[in-house]
């Protein structure tokens, strides 16, 4: 009798504060986007979080789309020779990139490069009492210090999808037509035929941005809840990573689900 | 308290509560309700001009007292009052606005670390005025050679000591001129001379800026040379005040074993728990 009042108390308890944890952290977002507006007068702020969030995870992305491309390349032509629409590999690969694998791939490895340095960062000016400094000093935190790097998120994300998508292109193009012999003519014209602007790229742009929001904010809000202790930012730098990529899975299927029904 | 203390701390009180700029009046305080409680019923006076130190060992809850003059916490009863106005009562904005008139030096300096040192002073600067660049420049210099690292302007806070970073976090909190400049730890980790130098620093401020100077702190030799008035804190109430010489007189127990630095007394060496017998068995 005693396991299950136990149990039923551990579960309450587990529910009740993630709820709190769940309410914390809305609030948290509402505040920092009803406090955004101030950043347009002091844009400088955030074109310097795009640089440091958006460049130093360009690499990465390039070279993982490169090779995403690579792939696509050769597994795509592996199932469309099967039924002899090998000339359509130029618009399973774009497809594939633009739809599904540019977002993801880019939103699950902005969260291990980008994510975690900003959990990191944040965690670190916790510890070392720098927040406290600026409350200290009159200028709020969220609004100097969380909301452009937000924002940097944001804006960083669809562009590095997209960097990611044309990149993964030109990897698919290199192994399927000068590597495997695909038409060059037929690879492309398929690809320009058979992408939607609105549909296929458009719903990739929403999806990168939704997740940008989600990693970023999951990033940061973990920092700025982080014990101020070097085992507590340690932790908090896993959980962006575990929590963000299990949300940009979780993101993905709700947006994809909503984009087909319509 | 002795009869002494008792006068003198009377006739600072009486002072200080006519010109405070900063009072506790009754205060408790405890994180979060039915959690330890940190301070209680506590009453103090800041007067303006001042250096005032508040002393007590780690975790008696001097640096909350900083806090809730801060208005990072509030007390769960009585009143902080700055310049008369109830912290505890203020709401955001408020709050924001009386903070630009308090600097605070971190224990251990609290710099950006992204920015360098110039930039770090030149901070709270930026946030609050609309200052030219050249103005801003000549008064950043100003405050940086004040603390004597004029030449060391461009140097990353990775680059400096924390010496160095003490004295720039405190070029930091005097940027905007506040009435009031709170100092946590302030001579934590410094060898001799950056602890002469920080406490030298600390007293030419608060006569140079005219600024009244809340010092929390348990180092008593450079507190005792430069404080005006001095309250010890112990388990979460007033233990002793007094100036620094009626202290160093004082026959009562609690400050002597701190004064001494004495390891045991009315504050016990060994952590309560079961008795020598009961953990050897009669074997000592």
């Amino acid at each position: 009798m005693n396991l299950v009042i136990n149990t039923l108390a551990w579960l309450g308890a587990f529910v009740r504060g993630n709820l709190v944890g769940l309410g914390y952290a809305t609030r948290m977002f509402l505040t920092i986007m009803h406090r955004s507006a101030s950043l347009l007068k002091r844009a400088r702020l955030v074109t310097d979080q795009v640089h440091f969030v958006g460049n130093y995870s360009f690499v990465i992305i390039a070279v993982s789309g490169l090779f995403v491309g690579f792939v696509l390349g050769l597994q795509g032509y592996y199932t469309l020779n099967r039924y002899g629409s090998e000339q359509a590999l130029g618009l399973l690969v774009a497809l594939s990139l633009t739809r599904e694998l540019g977002p993801v791939v880019t939103a699950l490895l902005f969260a291990g490069r980008a994510g975690t340095s900003l959990t990191a960062e944040i965690g670190l000016m916790k510890a070392g009492e720098q927040l406290s400094a600026m409350e200290m000093m009159a200028v709020d935190p969220l609004t100097r210090v969380i909301a452009p790097r937000l924002w940097a998120g944001i804006i960083a994300m669809p562009v590095l999808a997209a960097i990611f998508s044309a990149v993964g292109i030109m990897g698919g193009y290199l192994v399927g037509v000068p590597l495997i012999g695909v038409d060059d003519g037929a690879f492309w014209s398929q690809m320009q035929a058979g992408v939607d602007v609105m549909k296929d790229i458009g719903n990739g742009v929403v999806k990168s941005m939704v997740f940008g929001v989600a990693v970023t904010f999951i990033a940061l809000y973990q920092g700025y809840e982080a014990k101020p202790t070097p085992e507590g930012v340690a932790r908090a730098t896993t959980r962006t990573v575990v929590i963000a990529s299990l949300a940009v899975l979780a993101l993905d299927f709700l947006l994809t689900a909503v984009m087909f029904s319509n | 308290m002795s009869s002494i203390e008792n006068i003198v701390a009377g006739s600072f009180k009486d002072m200080a509560q006519s010109s405070s700029l900063v009072s506790l009046k009754n205060v408790d305080f405890a994180y979060a309700p039915g959690e330890r409680t940190i301070l209680s019923g506590l009453n103090m006076e800041f007067p303006r001009g001042k250096v005032v130190a508040v002393m007590g060992g780690s975790g008696c809850g001097k640096t909350t007292v900083l806090r809730l003059i801060g208005g990072q916490v509030s007390a769960q009863k009585g009143q902080v009052l700055f310049d008369g106005q109830d912290i505890g009562a203020m709401n955001t904005q408020e709050l924001m606005a009386i903070r630009r008139r308090m600097g605070m030096l971190f224990q251990f300096g609290a710099l950006f670390t992204d920015m360098s040192v110039f930039e770090n002073v030149a901070f709270p600067l930026r946030e609050h005025t609309h200052l030219s660049e050249e103005i801003l420049r000549d008064l950043v210099l100003m405050k940086l050679n004040a603390v004597g690292l004029r030449g060391a302007r461009d140097l990353m806070p990775s680059q400096i000591s924390g010496g160095m970073a003490r004295r720039v976090a405190l070029a930091r909190a005097v940027a905007l001129d506040p009435p009031l400049i709170m100092y946590d730890e302030p001579f934590a980790g410094l060898d001799p001379i950056s602890l002469g130098i920080t406490a030298r620093l600390i007293k030419d401020m608060n006569q140079a800026l005219g600024a009244t100077s809340i010092l929390v702190t348990h180092d008593i030799p450079e507190t005792f040379e430069i404080a005006d008035y001095v309250y010890f804190i112990a388990n979460g109430k007033i233990a002793a005040e007094g100036s620094p010489a009626d202290l160093e007189a004082s026959t009562d127990p609690f400050v002597k074993q701190f004064i001494s630095a004495n390891p045991d007394g009315p504050v016990p060496f060994h952590y309560p728990g079961a008795s020598l017998t009961e953990d050897f068995g009669g074997r000592v």
